[in-house]
């Protein structure tokens, strides 16, 4: 136990002196989750207001063609700029992005209206561009409520009922809550969150095999009087700390990025309290053994510093398979998902933040299968420490 | 005391130790001479029990390095070739943590890092961490860390190399120490002057095998060269010829 201890507190003091592994572990993986993610946020916050309430600038052609359709683009917050030329030139403006969109409306226009005969306009966009499609949408959506509007006028006046336009009446009704709307977005988070607790060992997990290995302490160390089963577990518990550390900071970075963002306007109200950053950090705590053990286990197979960063990048990325595969399937959580390790977490931890009742064997599975798991890898670990070829 | 009989080593294809025996007993220094690449690391490496012998066996004070391997570990104070040091901690951290890890008395620990520290002549940078150090510097860090545990068997591997005239020099006082106190000292080098100067027994090795096994006088006898340096080479043709 002493050995166990002497090499424990060694690798932390040996590692809070290393620059490098302090930045990752305790800045790395705490900021580049919650800057990440209030940067998505604050565009898809941007982006939703833009749609109902800011200007947007319209070209057209010909505006003096139709000074009333001009007037109700106005009233609906659409701000008429000159447009190119001729419609060539609309063409061109549109394919070179000068322009999202433009309207073109023919020198008739107002003699086909009094004719009632369809009175053509052009409206050109890209819809290859997600900026101008949005416009485009946006435009069309005002000349078909223009249309409505000139149809309604026209029944009206021949005496006929504008109902008749619309048999059917389509209501939407979203019955996602505030919470459950914010899951979507913040289903990403609990990636941030194994990625900084994986993040806040990764130095260290390297540095107790490679780079032993590659500085020449591992052979006088494996000299010693002491079992190398103590020595793996020490390092592996040394990294678990700096895994905890990690998860724990970037558990409450998240916890004051959520404080300052606007997740109103959105519709979203995460249920992130500190209760939950408390149970949230509990929840993904088995997940650090299992970090610890698999980082070390990739770790000792590599023969330098430099190559053992390159497969625990990969590593890095390796829980996110599973949240993936089921983020872009949508199912829902099921029994089977509990035992496997970083989806279990990443499945409870929404229905946490959607503040939806918890299933408490859900979280028993999670908790043992990924134990288990850890337990398994850390034994792994321990027998390839025995090996004559960990010297490489 | 230590005892090495017929051990066997390959890597894969390579044949790197065949049969090496000798025996290197308390109060004595022993030499382990022989070109590059001639086995000598990979015997020191069974020796302090890092590798496992194909066949054969040895033993530290009596203690398996196979079978009893933690016992036999618990006598020997290792210096491998190229041995490392933590960067980020200091000469006197690094020498404490192997103390801490040999099992040293929590209490005594600090004054046995001091003792060595001082045996050794490193105050001047003891407080210092380790990163930059010369390579004397951190031999004898190495080597302060090494012997911290007081262990009677001292195994060090080309420990002058890269070490400059007064650094070899300070280190060959140290061993004389170590022999004076009755440790068994076992180091090995490819220089045959620095072998002659201080060994009791020389073992010199070539092509993984023994080739001769005797004090400075009986390999100038039976090589019948009085030149250290030729009887040397005269000896590694023996094991060439064969």
């Amino acid at each position: 136990m002493r050995t166990l201890l002497t090499v424990f507190f060694k690798e932390v003091l040996d590692n809070i002196r290393d620059r490098r592994t302090l930045v990752s572990a305790l800045l790395m993986g705490p900021i580049f989750g919650p800057v990440l993610f209030a940067f998505v946020i604050n565009l898809s916050i941007d982006r939703a207001l833009d749609d109902a309430d800011s200007t947007m600038d319209l070209p057209v052609i010909g505006q003096e063609h139709a000074p009333n359709l001009m007037r109700f683009l106005r009233s609906r917050n659409i701000n008429i700029v000159a447009g190119p030329e001729d419609i060539d030139g609309a063409a061109e403006a549109v394919k070179a992005g000068e322009h999202d969109v433009v309207l073109v409306i023919p020198a008739n226009f107002g003699e086909l209206l009094a004719d009632t005969v369809p009175a053509k306009v052009e409206l050109f966009s890209d819809e290859a561009n997600s900026q101008g499609e949005k416009e485009a949408r946006r435009a069309r959506g005002a000349l078909h409520a223009y249309n409505q509007q000139l149809a309604t006028i026209r029944l009206s006046a021949r005496g006929v009922n504008p109902m008749l336009l619309t048999p059917i009446n389509v209501d939407a009704v979203d019955v996602s809550t505030p919470s459950g709307r914010s899951a979507m977005l913040l289903g990403m988070m609990s990636y941030f969150f194994i990625f900084a607790l994986l993040m806040g060992g990764m130095y260290l997990a390297i540095d107790s095999t490679a780079g032993e290995r590659e500085r020449g302490s591992l052979e006088p160390l494996l000299s010693l009087p002491v079992t190398r089963d103590q020595l793996i577990l020490g390092k592996i518990f040394a990294a678990c700390v700096f895994m905890a550390a990690s998860l724990m900071l970037s558990l409450i970075s998240f916890y004051v990025v959520l404080k300052f963002m606007p997740l109103e306007q959105l519709g979203m109200t995460p249920n992130f309290d500190l209760g939950v950053v408390l149970a949230a950090f509990f929840l993904l705590l088995p997940f650090i053994l299992l970090g610890a053990a698999l980082m070390t286990l990739v770790a000792s197979f590599t023969k330098s510093y430099k190559e053992a960063q390159t497969w625990l990048s990969a590593v890095l990325i390796a829980p996110t398979l599973p949240i993936l595969v089921v983020s872009i399937l949508t199912l829902r959580p099921q029994l089977e998902f509990m035992f496997v390790p970083s989806l279990s977490q990443h499945l409870i931890l929404v229905d946490m933040v959607k503040n939806e009742p918890l299933n408490g064997l859900h979280i028993a599975i999670s908790v043992c299968s990924t134990l288990f798991f850890g337990a398994l890898l850390t034994w792994v670990c321990a027998r390839l420490y025995r090996r004559e070829g960990l010297l490489g | 005391m230590i005892r090495v009989d017929g051990i066997h080593k390959s890597f894969g294809k390579v044949h790197a130790v065949r049969g090496v025996s000798f025996a290197a007993p308390d109060g004595k220094i022993t030499g382990l001479l022989g070109p590059n690449g001639a086995g000598k690391s990979t015997t020191l490496r069974v020796l302090y029990t890092v590798l496992k012998p194909d066949e054969g066996t040895a033993s530290i004070d009596g203690a398996d390095v196979v079978t009893d391997s933690l016992a036999a570990r618990k006598n020997i104070g290792a210096l491998p070739h190229g041995a490392g040091l933590y960067p980020h901690l200091t000469a006197r951290e690094n020498i404490a943590y192997y103390a801490n890890l040999c099992g040293i008395d929590k209490s005594e620990v600090d004054d046995r890092v001091s003792g060595i520290i001082t045996l050794l002549e490193i105050e001047e940078f003891a407080d210092r961490r380790t990163k930059g150090f010369s390579q004397g510097q951190r031999t004898k860090v190495s080597l302060a860390r090494a012997l911290v545990h007081d262990p009677q068997n001292v195994i060090l591997d080309e420990p002058t190399n890269g070490l400059d005239v007064m650094a070899t020099r300070s280190l060959r006082r140290l061993i004389l120490k170590l022999k004076d106190a009755g440790r068994c000292v076992l180091f090995s080098s490819h220089v045959m002057q620095e072998v002659a100067a201080l060994c009791d027994d020389i073992c010199i090795i070539a092509n993984g095998q023994v080739a001769i096994d005797d004090s400075i006088d009986g390999i100038r006898e039976r090589t019948g060269q009085s030149d250290l340096e030729e009887a040397f080479v005269c000896a590694i043709k023996m094991v060439g010829e064969e």
